[in-house]
């Protein structure tokens, strides 16, 4: 069976009268590549916070693997961060960096040295034991932060926008190692991030965040497709939601219903007729927008539909199980 | 032009302590006659077998290190309190903090003299001490606080992470990476107390420090060479941990690690 490795049970965390993390239920299982996903002030790294130690829940109780967590310190938990600043310590080597851990835990000079060598190996940054973190790329620096935190074998390891601060490729690159590393090692990883595609592409399951709560828990297809309510499926990628009178005409149930703009497509009979309100070209498709009875939706298609020029009248169509009925949910 | 003014203004500023290195080593003991008459090394020898120069320094050395190890202390409390955590009046406690130093040697003076009379406190050691402490807090607060915030906050966060308890993680981390700072500010502090005039007259009682003590001479001079001799080994006990501070604080300034 599968053991739960973090959970939360009512747990808040207010500052004043602002509730940071607002009353959530969580349970992480073991193994799990889990992120948390939301908006900036969402709640999510606090959430992230409340593992690591750095913050104590208001109200609430959380458990790491059975055990209560309540008043340990975060130097008692067997869980590590890797920092969206990185944090590494500029004083000393990269070797030094990864060791403090085994260093503060007692271990023999040769030892840690050793353990610093085969960490870089496995974050494939052999050879750079010697450098000071000044002396590092932005996406060294991230890889020797996640060796300094997986040097500790750690049962739960926390990453707080790991991947902020690096440019497209090497966040693209860095996204497939992290994948794999996880995969190969078994831990957990919980991983917090306000980038969708990130998320979805990275995760075994997503929790969406918005305003100290969670909305949704659910693997990447779960939230992409069938989004618990506007608010998610406007973040978890671009969504078209259609309100609930125009659901009704098509499925016959009234409420209000998202629909990917990929899962739109032009036809030359049927469907329904629409007016192209603008056409803009992203490389690899073309994004349209369309108005539907005033209503405007966003189209994802490939690039040859010539015939939609802004203006023009064009007719649309989609498989009405694509349309995926919402609770009513805030905006 | 400009030049000529700029070597003009160096002369006027320097030529004078340059001269009192000169008449460390004039045969002539009573008046500053140029030039000197001849020179000599006697004047060493004297001043190194007058006790009373020796006591004055031995005065001097233990206020200033005195004042500077009250200062390391509770400066770096006040700066890691006012640079790390958010509290209602932060800004004014470090204004106040670096008030002494803006304030007139001559105010702190008269409100200290007041205010030890007011509590019935005999002056004494320990009253030189607290009025020197008062601007070495300053030196060394402003040293730790430029430090504090160049340091990312996560760094201690990070060591607490990996297993660090607080003890380890200040020695560890935050001490490795404030200690030139530190040690910046000391100096600093060091060499202010050393040769403080002022606040001295007002909080000293029958001992003089070495700054007192050569005023003294200058009134009533005996043997006038003598303090020259003294006025050279201070500029050389002040001048070199100030120049040494200077170095430290501008070369071990990479204590966040370059954005990208």
């Amino acid at each position: 069976m599968i053991q739960t490795a973090v959970e939360f049970a009512a747990v808040s965390r207010h500052f004043g009268d602002i509730r940071a993390v607002d009353e959530v239920d969580l349970r992480i299982a073991e193994g799990e590549f889990f992120a948390m996903l939301g908006p900036s002030g969402s709640g999510k790294t606090t959430c992230l916070r409340l593992i690591a130690g750095f913050e104590q829940p208001t109200a609430g109780q959380i458990h790491i693997f059975s055990r209560a967590m309540a008043g340990v310190p975060p130097y008692r938990r067997q869980v590590n961060t890797v920092f969206q600043d990185y944090a590494l310590f500029p004083h000393l080597s990269v070797s030094d960096n990864i060791a403090y851990g085994l260093m503060i835990r007692g271990q023999g000079r040769s030892m840690r040295r050793r353990a610093a060598e085969e960490a870089l190996e496995l974050v494939r940054l052999p050879g750079y034991a010697d450098r000071k973190p000044g002396e590092l790329s932005g996406g060294q620096r991230q890889r020797v932060a996640l060796a300094r935190a997986l040097v500790n074998q750690p049962k739960v390891l926390l990453l707080d926008e790991p991947l902020g601060a690096l440019d497209l490729k090497l966040r693209e690159q860095m996204q497939d190692e992290l994948r794999s590393l996880q995969k190969s090692l078994g831990i957990t990883f919980v991983f917090v991030t306000h980038d969708q595609g990130e998320a979805l592409s990275m995760a075994d399951r997503v929790a969406v965040f918005d305003a100290g709560k969670i909305i949704q828990v659910g693997t990447p297809q779960e939230v992409y497709h069938r989004p618990r309510n506007a608010f998610v499926a406007d973040f978890v990628g671009s969504s078209n939601v259609l309100p609930a009178h125009l659901t009704e005409s098509f499925t016959g149930q009234s409420c209000p219903a998202s629909l990917r703009p990929e899962c739109i497509r032009f036809v030359d009979t049927g469907g329904c007729l629409v007016t192209v309100a603008s056409v803009s070209f992203l490389g690899s498709a073309t994004r349209y927008t369309v108005l539907l009875d005033g209503t405007p939706l966003t189209v994802l298609s490939d690039n040859a539909q010539v015939a939609a020029q802004p203006g023009r009248e064009v007719r649309i169509d989609w498989d009405n199980e694509r349309l995926h009925c919402m609770s009513e949910g805030h905006e | 032009m400009l030049k000529l003014a700029a070597g003009a203004g160096l002369l006027f500023m320097h030529l004078p302590i340059l001269l009192i290195f000169v008449y460390a080593f004039t045969t002539e003991d009573k008046t500053y006659q140029w030039p000197p008459p001849g020179f000599t090394l006697k004047w060493l020898a004297v001043t190194w077998n007058r006790a009373d120069v020796w006591e004055a320094m031995r005065l001097s050395v233990k206020v200033a290190s005195v004042s500077t190890v009250i200062a390391l202390v509770l400066g770096t409390l006040c700066a890691a309190a006012v640079s790390r955590t958010r509290f209602f009046g932060r800004e004014a406690i470090s204004l106040l903090v670096i008030l002494p130093i803006a304030l007139p040697g001559i105010i702190t003076g008269i409100a200290l003299r007041s205010a030890f009379n007011l509590a019935d406190i005999p002056f004494s050691f320990w009253t030189i001490v607290l009025g020197h402490a008062t601007f070495c807090v300053v030196v060394v607060y402003n040293n730790a606080v430029a430090r504090f915030r160049r340091t990312s906050g996560s760094l201690i966060e990070a060591s607490m992470d990996l297993g660090a308890n607080g003890v380890q993680t200040f020695r560890y981390i935050v001490l490795p990476n404030i200690a030139t700072a530190l040690l910046a500010g000391g100096m600093l502090a060091f060499a202010l107390s050393f040769d403080e005039v002022i606040v001295t007259t007002f909080t000293a009682g029958q001992q003089a420090t070495l700054p007192i003590w050569m005023l003294e001479e200058l009134v009533r001079p005996r043997q006038r060479p003598v303090t020259n001799v003294v006025a050279m080994v201070v500029v050389l006990i002040t001048f070199v941990p100030i120049l040494a501070a200077y170095y430290l604080t501008r070369g071990g300034g990479n204590t966040r690690p370059p954005g990208n």
